[in-house]
C-alpha cells in the first residue's frame, strides 16, 4: 500500500534529542547533563502510598477525570499555590503526565487553520501537538537579551486574525526563564484585545529561586476564564515515571478535554493517582528541600560559568541553564557533538528546543554536586581548548 | 549568617564535609570570609564537633565486630548519670553512648576485634562498674544504613542519558 503514513505525521520532524541520545549512549564513561527530570527519588512516603494501593488491590479504572480525592487535592493545592479556585468536579482532571494535557488542550481548542502563538525555545512537544491538532504553530523566538521572557511587543507582532491561542511555559524548559507577575500583566491587554485563549504549561511552578514566587497567568484579572493551566507531579515531587499530570480551566473547556481523555486514555494510572494524593497533601517539605538543593547547584554553576567566561543569563526557575556558545563560531549541534566526542560530556544542543535555541546549549542541574564538579571540569577543558585553537 | 542560613550550611556539610569553602560560599550566597567565620564560630561552640569519614569497616577487616550494649544502672547522687557517662565514655572501645528512656538507661556502641574481645570488655569493664546492675549485649550482624547512607545498596543513576 502506498502512503501508509499520513502526510501530517510524516512531516513531523523527530525530536533532535533522540539523535543525540543514540550518539551519547555509545560512548563509555560519558557524563551527562542532558536529563530533563529530577535526580531525586520519589519521596518514600509517596512511594509507600503507591505500594499500599497495589497491596490493597486498587488496580481498577478510576473515574475518567481521576479520583475524586485527587481532584479535590489538586483544587486545594492550586488555590493555595496560585490563588485560583477551580471546582474539582468540573474544572480539574488528571492526565498521563503534563504531556497528555498539552495534546488534549490543542485537540479541544483548535479547528484546522487556527494559529497558536507559542514561545521558543520550548519543550519539544508544543509544536507537534499543535500540528497534530491541525493548528498552525507560530513560534515567537525569544531573545537572550530579554532573559528569554515574552514581551508585549513580541506577542502583538505574532498575532493575526487567525490566532486562537497563546501557549506559554514559565518557569521555562530549556532556558530557566521566569515571567513575574509584572511581566505577565503586560500581556493581558493584548490577550484580551485579540480575544485569545491561553494554554499555560506550569510544570516547573514549584521551582523558582531568588525568593521569586510563581505567578500563574490564570490568577490575573479576567484571565481565569480564558486560560488552561497544565501542571503535574513530575518535576515538583520527583515523580516522572508515575506519569501524573493535570489540567485546570473553565468548565466548558475542561469538559471537552475530559471527553477526549475518556476516549484516548480512559483514566490515568490508578496506583499513581493514590501516590499523587499523598504528594499533594504531605509533600510540601520534600519540595522545599529539593528546591533548596537545586538552588545551591544553580548558584554553583552560575559561578563556574562566570569563572569560565561563558555568558549565561541568570535563570530563576526550573533546573536548567542556557549558556551562550556563539563566541566559538559553531552551531549548537557542532558544539555539543564535539564536546561529547572530546570530553565525553553530553549536553543538549539548544536548537533541539526550536530555532531560537541555536547558539546555546541546555545544561541540566538535576545532578549531584559531585557530578556537576566533574562535568564542569570537562566543559572547562573543552572551552579552554576551543579558545586556544582560535588564537 | 542568620539562623536559617546557618541551618542550610550545617545541612550541607553534614551531607558532605568535603565541600570547599568557596563552593559553600557560592551555594549559600555568602562570602568566603563569612563561611570561614561561621565555621570557626561553630567549631568554637562545639556545634561542629568533628569531620569524620563514614567508613564501612566490614569491607576492610571483616572480623571486626560492633555491639549495642544496654546498661541498667543505679546512679549515685544528683549528677550520677553525668559521672557515669564520663566514666563509660572514657573507654576507647566505646563509639557512642546515649542515655535512653525506657527499660534500660544507657545504650553503648562498642567495637572490638572479635566477639570475645567485646564480650570480655563488657564483662570486665562495664559490668564491674559499681552502679551498673545489668548488661545486655547485642552483636551487629549487618549494617544497612549509617548517617543516612545506605551501606549495602548503592544508587546508580537509572535515568536515561538524555530526555527533553
Amino acid at each position: 500500500m502506498k502512503n501508509r503514513i499520513s502526510n501530517k505525521v510524516a512531516a513531523l520532524k523527530p525530536s533532535g534529542i533522540r539523535k543525540f541520545f543514540d550518539l551519547a549512549r555509545q560512548i563509555p564513561g560519558v557524563v551527562s547533563l542532558g536529563v530533563g527530570e529530577p535526580d531525586f527519588d520519589t519521596p518514600w512516603h509517596i512511594r509507600e502510598e503507591g505500594i499500599k494501593a497495589l497491596q490493597q488491590g486498587k488496580t481498577f479504572y478510576t473515574a475518567n477525570a481521576g479520583l475524586d480525592e485527587l481532584r479535590k487535592a489538586i483544587a486545594d493545592y492550586t488555590k493555595r499555590k496560585i490563588g485560583v479556585e477551580y471546582d474539582p468536579k468540573t474544572e480539574v482532571y488528571v492526565t498521563v503526565g503534563g504531556s497528555e494535557a498539552i495534546d488534549g488542550a490543542m485537540r479541544v481548542i483548535l479547528d484546522p487553520g487556527d494559529e497558536v502563538v507559542y514561545t521558543e525555545p520550548c519543550f519539544v512537544s508544543y509544536m507537534p501537538c499543535i500540528a497534530l491538532a491541525d493548528g498552525v504553530p507560530v513560534p515567537i523566538r525569544l531573545k537572550n537579551e530579554n532573559k528569554f521572557k515574552l514581551t508585549p511587543e513580541e506577542l502583538e507582532a505574532a498575532i493575526t486574525p487567525k490566532t486562537k491561542a497563546l501557549m506559554i511555559s514559565f518557569p521555562n524548559n530549556p532556558t530557566g526563564a521566569v515571567m513575574t507577575k509584572e511581566d505577565l500583566e503586560k500581556l493581558v491587554p493584548i490577550i484580551e484585545k485579540h480575544d485569545l485563549l491561553v494554554v499555560s504549561d506550569e510544570i516547573y511552578s514549584e521551582l523558582t529561586y531568588n525568593g521569586l514566587v510563581h505567578t500563574s497567568i490564570a490568577s490575573l484579572p479576567g484571565m481565569r476564564e480564558r486560560t488552561i493551566v497544565i501542571n503535574g507531579f513530575s518535576k515538583a515531587f520527583a515523580m516522572t515515571g508515575w506519569r501524573m499530570g493535570y489540567a485546570t480551566g473553565p468548565a466548558d473547556i475542561v469538559k471537552q478535554m475530559i471527553k477526549v481523555h475518556q476516549f484516548a486514555i480512559m483514566c490515568a494510572p490508578t496506583v499513581s493517582q493514590y501516590a499523587a494524593v499523598e504528594a499533594m497533601q504531605n509533600g510540601e517539605e520534600d519540595v522545599r528541600n529539593m528546591r533548596e538543593s537545586y538552588d545551591q547547584r544553580r548558584r554553583y554553576l552560575l559561578n563556574e560559568f562566570e569563572k569560565m567566561g561563558l555568558p549565561c543569563f541568570e535563570p530563576e526557575g526550573a533546573f536548567y541553564m542556557f549558556p551562550d556558545i556563539r563566541e566559538f563560531g559553531m552551531t549548537s549541534e557542532e558544539f555539543a557533538t564535539e564536546l561529547l566526542k572530546s570530553e565525553k560530556l553530553a549536553v543538549v544542543p539548544g536548537d533541539a528546543f526550536g530555532e531560537s535555541g541555536e547558539g546555546f546549549i541546555r545544561i541540566s542541574y538535576a545532578y549531584s554536586l559531585k557530578e556537576l564538579r566533574e562535568a564542569i571540569r570537562r566543559l572547562g577543558a573543552f572551552v579552554e581548548k576551543l579558545r586556544s585553537e582560535k588564537e | 549568617m542568620d539562623t536559617s542560613k546557618q541551618k542550610k550550611f550545617l545541612d550541607l556539610i553534614a551531607s558532605d564535609a568535603r565541600f570547599r569553602e568557596e563552593e559553600l560560599a557560592v551555594m549559600l550566597g555568602e562570602s568566603v570570609d563569612e563561611i570561614k567565620k561561621t565555621i570557626a564560630e561553630l567549631e568554637e561552640k562545639h556545634v561542629i564537633c568533628g569531620y569524620h569519614t563514614l567508613i564501612d569497616w566490614d569491607k576492610v577487616h571483616d572480623e571486626d565486630v560492633t555491639a549495642m550494649v544496654e546498661l541498667r544502672v543505679m546512679p549515685q547522687g544528683g549528677d550520677g548519670y553525668e559521672q557515669l557517662a564520663e566514666k563509660i565514655a572514657g573507654y576507647p572501645q566505646v563509639d557512642t553512648l546515649y542515655l535512653m528512656s525506657g527499660t534500660y538507661d544507657f545504650l553503648v556502641t562498642v567495637h572490638g576485634r572479635s566477639i570475645k574481645e567485646v564480650a570480655l570488655f563488657v564483662n570486665g569493664k562495664l559490668a564491674t562498674i559499681d552502679e551498673v546492675q545489668s548488661t545486655t549485649t547485642h552483636f551487629t550482624l549487618t549494617k544497612y544504613k549509617e548517617l543516612g547512607q545506605n551501606l549495602q545498596s548503592f544508587k546508580t543513576d537509572a535515568r536515561m542519558l538524555m530526555t527533553p
